[in-house]
């Protein structure tokens, strides 16, 4: 076998791992119910989440609970399936937190509640195209 | 209404379109024409790209004009920019935009294209033809035409009015409707390097086609071997631009944003990650391919490579399929169908040129042997790949999902939970890799070594490399295996490419630019290892409280809170937060917020007393000056055994664009280490406080008292006034204002609360608030048998500020590394541009 072979071959071998770690340590978007199960699985991963904040006939965002020194809180998330559950975020709340239409969180179970390590966004306000302040 | 310079404008556009398909089309014709014709097609195509150079730099003139007039009617100027934006900002608001942004990239490909004609004459009608087609493609993102009968829009005009493109019922009354302000510039944007970092950025992009398209002519017409020469310095400018460009867009995250790092593996930045890898790799292959005739495929291939790459880069971050995974790709502006056809019309281009030739295209069939130079450059070229394609897999898994569910399949793939453990984890063993691999490599400079020679060579370099590696170990405490291996590579790295620099500054310095880059990748290295792999929150709060019933775990804080002029330890440190402060406009230093008062225009304040900064006074009393209002900075004082060692400004920015407000954190650099703090929550000031019970206490004048158990106080006087506010008092009212004296922590206070009798019956009273301390006093009666005066106190909670505060160690020998590669950059290009000018006498 030619040096060059082996190169090729040692080459293909990385790519091949590399490609296989991507699907492996790659995260997916799963509803609560799937979520709870993998904990009680036993899986520690992190899997994405994406729900929407619970709201009252007014509009208002309900279940939200700071703790009293402001460094954390916890808050309910409605999945797709129409699931709410308690989250938890070891974090002061986001500026943005109570405007967002959309919200990912990336975590996973810790008995019943819901942990997040990590919060995404989609606000309306960002991107869209706002309507004309006329007058100004 | 300017009609006119908006249609100018959109003229230019189309103009610049089409002179670039004529350039294109003139150049093509020069390739083929005939000894005769071919001058004259040669001619066409030149007159036909400066036709194009004009309109392009007509289009820049005319959307600079529009934001710099601030011509509101114009949805640009409208969108990105205000009226009291300073200039260099406004040169940002230039390409905040999308289609900006296409504008700058298309001016620097003009001036390159410039500067190609006039230098590279044996080259210019195919390079050219490639140069044009790229320009066509580009000005089509922008032109903004609607084909009649499919109805299909062509490319977003930067020139679009206000009133066709926001649906708005205010048109419909008054066509002619003018803001009389835009929506400004996004604050985190206004940033000296949000002005400098896009056009070096886009310059870097711009430069690498000149490869490409030497590449491409080379391919086209069977100069297989020639078109390196003029591709290699080209390559290497825009490594080192591109370089440059990438890492200013991370020391502004770092100064700016508050993740904590420089670097957060977001696919944005990632998609300019990967051609930078791969552009470095193809300048390797090029140059083993000038000194030894090996690696010219590779050449080939890389360079396409690279190109197509930037167009993939492109696709994602300005078609919008980030969406879901990046924190800031543009939004789409309906343009995903033209970009994926300029992509596909350059791959599959290139692709079929390449099969078409590949036959032709000379290789050397010798081995290289495992103790050449060639070999090791190669090993190095490849792993560079490798690292790049690690990367791409990931940050294209919205794409996969897109592509899985057209045909039907709905794939729930998200990217990696944590990016920069996943991403960090591969690219620090690649970066162990090309440490190894370029550190050796150097000692093949003489083509030929054998085993006993290179064990010779490495000796030195390998004792040196030990103990710096000993000494640093021993310092730096370092004990994590995966860290030790990266520093041991990195030192080695480093030393052995100082002792190649050593023995070439006495032969040629000219010669040492690939020395001196690899210098600045080993530093870069370490300088990563230390500030991402050491960084450590020295905020920790330990106080491992329960959070909830539900979970029955210890939670440790990584912010900290904050009450005024209550102090904390931290990190060695007392810390101790003072208020709030605005910045001036037109003065360094900041102001405390009370001492000063608002005016009517929310840019200007007045001040309330002399207003001194670190000892210098910035404006007396009574000035009136103007400030940021969208920018509060939190004061904290950093003490060291009772010595100030000092204070820090973290900012928090109120931008509606960003959702509500941005943190930007304050840096304490030292030469070991940065103390890196920013604002994780503010108070919020506009919610009416929750005041305490009110506590009476009657006091006599002069007497002594307490407020809150701490202060000491004491009522100093009691007089008549006779207006309130500037306002004068009918002539029935009596008014009185006590004057209270309050020691604070650092400061004294001096409340004035007024007591007012309105017509003989109706009492009134008018509280003062000590805004840092927290409490408000009321002058609640006045008890003229016993000469005493009734006072009422009311506390709140006192200001407070949560922080999060990391530690970066060495993060200066990132940006130390970064500059030396930079100017091993600098010198490797000029060095190829001389042996390309020389190459031209020698013809």
């Amino acid at each position: 076998m030619k040096k060059s072979h082996i190169f090729a071959i040692a080459i293909i071998g990385v790519a091949i791992v590399i490609i296989i770690s991507t699907a492996g340590d790659s995260s997916t978007y799963v509803n609560f119910d799937e979520a709870y199960q993998l904990a009680s699985n036993g899986s520690t991963s992190s899997i994405h989440v994406v729900g929407e904040l619970t709201k009252d006939a007014d509009g208002k965002i309900t279940g939200i609970e700071k703790s009293a020194d402001n460094l954390s809180f916890s808050f309910m998330l409605v999945d797709d399936k129409g699931k709410a559950q308690k989250v938890f975020y070891n974090e002061p709340m986001p500026p943005d937190f109570l405007r967002s239409e959309k919200v990912v969180i990336i975590g996973s179970y810790r008995n019943d509640l819901f942990v997040a390590k990590k919060i995404l966004l989609k606000c309306p306000s960002k991107y869209q195209e706002q309507k004309l302040n006329a007058g100004v | 209404m300017h009609y006119l310079i908006g249609n100018l404008g959109h003229l230019s556009v189309v103009t610049a379109f089409v002179t670039s398909l004529v350039s294109a089309f003139a150049y093509w014709k020069a390739t083929t024409a005939t000894l005769q014709s071919k001058d004259a097609w040669l001619q066409n195509g030149r007159v036909a790209f400066y036709g194009h150079t004009f309109s392009v730099l007509a289009v820049v003139v005319t959307l600079f004009v529009i934001i710099q007039q601030h011509y509101f009617e114009y949805h640009y100027a409208y969108s990105h920019s205000d009226s009291h934006l300073p200039g260099y900002y406004l040169l940002s608001t230039f390409w905040n935009g999308q289609e900006g942004s296409f504008l700058l990239w298309m001016f620097w490909h003009v001036i390159i294209g410039v500067v190609l004609i006039k230098t590279q004459k044996s080259w210019e009608a195919p390079s050219m033809v490639v140069f044009a087609l790229v320009q066509a493609f580009l000005t089509s993102m922008i032109l903004g035409v609607v084909i009649p009968g499919i109805n299909l829009k062509l490319g977003s005009s930067p020139f679009i009015l206000l009133r066709d493109a926001i649906n708005d019922p205010i048109f419909k009354l008054q066509p002619d409707f003018i803001p009389k302000d835009g929506q400004g510039l996004n604050p985190l944007l206004q940033n000296y390097w949000m002005v400098i970092h896009p056009p070096t950025l886009f310059l870097g992009f711009g430069l690498a086609l000149p490869p490409f398209a030497f590449c491409i002519a080379g391919l086209w017409q069977k100069k297989y071997m020639e078109w390196v020469k003029p591709a290699l310095p080209w390559a290497l400018l825009a490594g080192g631009i591109l370089g440059l460009g990438i890492l200013m867009g991370g020391y502004w995250a770092y100064e700016t944003l508050n993740f904590g790092g420089y670097w957060n593996w977001d696919p944005v930045e990632n998609a300019v990650y990967v051609p930078w890898l791969v552009l470095v790799a193809s300048i390797h292959t090029m140059i083993t391919y000038k000194n030894s005739g090996t690696a010219l495929k590779a050449s080939i291939i890389l360079t396409i490579a690279v190109f197509i790459l930037l167009l993939y880069q492109t696709f994602l971050t300005r078609s919008g399929i980030l969406g879901d995974a990046s924190v800031h790709s543009f939004t789409d502006l309906g343009l995903s169908g033209q970009l994926l056809i300029y992509l596909f019309f350059f791959l599959v281009g290139a692709i079929v040129l390449s099969i078409i030739r590949w036959k032709e295209i000379p290789s050397s069939e010798k081995e290289a042997s495992v103790y050449s130079r060639e070999f090791w450059i190669f090993l190095g070229a490849t792993t560079l790949c490798l690292m790049g394609f690690q990367v791409l897999m990931p940050t294209s898994i919205p794409v996969y999902n897109k592509l899985l569910s057209l045909i039907g399949i709905q794939s729930n793939l998200a990217p990696p939970a944590n990016q920069v453990e996943f991403y960090s984890k591969f690219q620090l063993w690649f970066g162990v890799a090309v440490a190894i691999i370029s550190g050796t490599g150097q000692f093949f400079w003489w083509k030929k070594i054998d085993k006993q020679k290179l064990k010779n060579e490495l000796i030195t370099p390998a004792m040196v490399t030990l103990i710096v590696f000993a000494l640093i170990i021993a310092f730096a405490k370092i004990y994590k295996p995966t860290y030790l291996v990266l520093t041991l590579a990195g030192v080695y790295l480093i030393v052995s490419n100082a002792k190649v620099l050593l023995s070439l500054i006495k032969l040629n310095p000219k010669l040492s630019g690939g020395a001196l880059a690899h210098i600045g990748v080993g530093m870069m290295l370490i300088g990563v290892m230390f500030s991402a792999g050491y960084s450590k929150v020295v905020s920790l709060n330990n106080s491992g409280m329960l959070i909830s019933k539900e979970l029955p775990t210890e939670f440790n804080r990584d912010n900290l809170l904050l009450f005024i002029n209550e102090p904390r330890e931290m990190a060695g440190y007392e810390l101790e937060y003072l208020g709030e402060r605005y910045e001036p406009r037109h003065k360094s230093g900041y102001v405390n917020k009370n001492h000063v008062d608002p005016t009517n225009n929310p840019l200007k304040v007045v001040a309330r007393q002399d207003i001194l900064f670190k000892g210098t006074k910035l404006y007396s009393a009574k000035d009136t000056f103007e400030i940021y209002p969208e920018n509060t900075y939190y004061e904290i004082e950093l003490r060291k055994n009772g010595k100030v060692s000092a204070s820090l400004f973290p900012r928090v920015q109120i931008n509606d664009q960003m959702g509500g407000f941005v943190a930007s954190p304050d840096i304490k650099r030292k030469l070991s280490r940065d103390l890196y703090t920013h604002v994780s929550l503010p108070m919020n000031k506009s919610e009416e406080p929750e005041w305490g019970k009110l506590e009476e206490l009657k006091v006599q004048m002069g007497e002594e008292f307490y407020i809150n158990a701490k202060y000491t106080s004491s009522l100093e006087q009691v007089t008549r006034i006779d207006e309130i506010d500037g306002i004068p008092l009918a002539p029935e009212d009596v008014a009185v204002k006590a004057k209270i004296k309050v020691q604070g922590e650092r400061e004294t206070f001096y409340a004035e609360p007024i007591f007012l009798i309105r017509s003989k019956s109706q009492v009134g009273r008018i509280s003062s608030e000590i805004n840092d301390l927290g409490v408000k006093l009321t002058l609640l009666n006045i008890l003229p048998e016993t000469n005493e005066f009734l006072i009422g106190i009311n506390a709140r909670q006192k200001d407070w500020v949560v922080i999060k505060a990391l530690e970066k160690p060495l993060i200066n020998v990132l940006w130390l590394g970064t500059g030396v590669l930079m100017v091993g950059f600098c010198v490797a290009m000029v060095r190829r541009f001389k042996e390309f000018e020389e190459s031209k006498k020698e013809i």
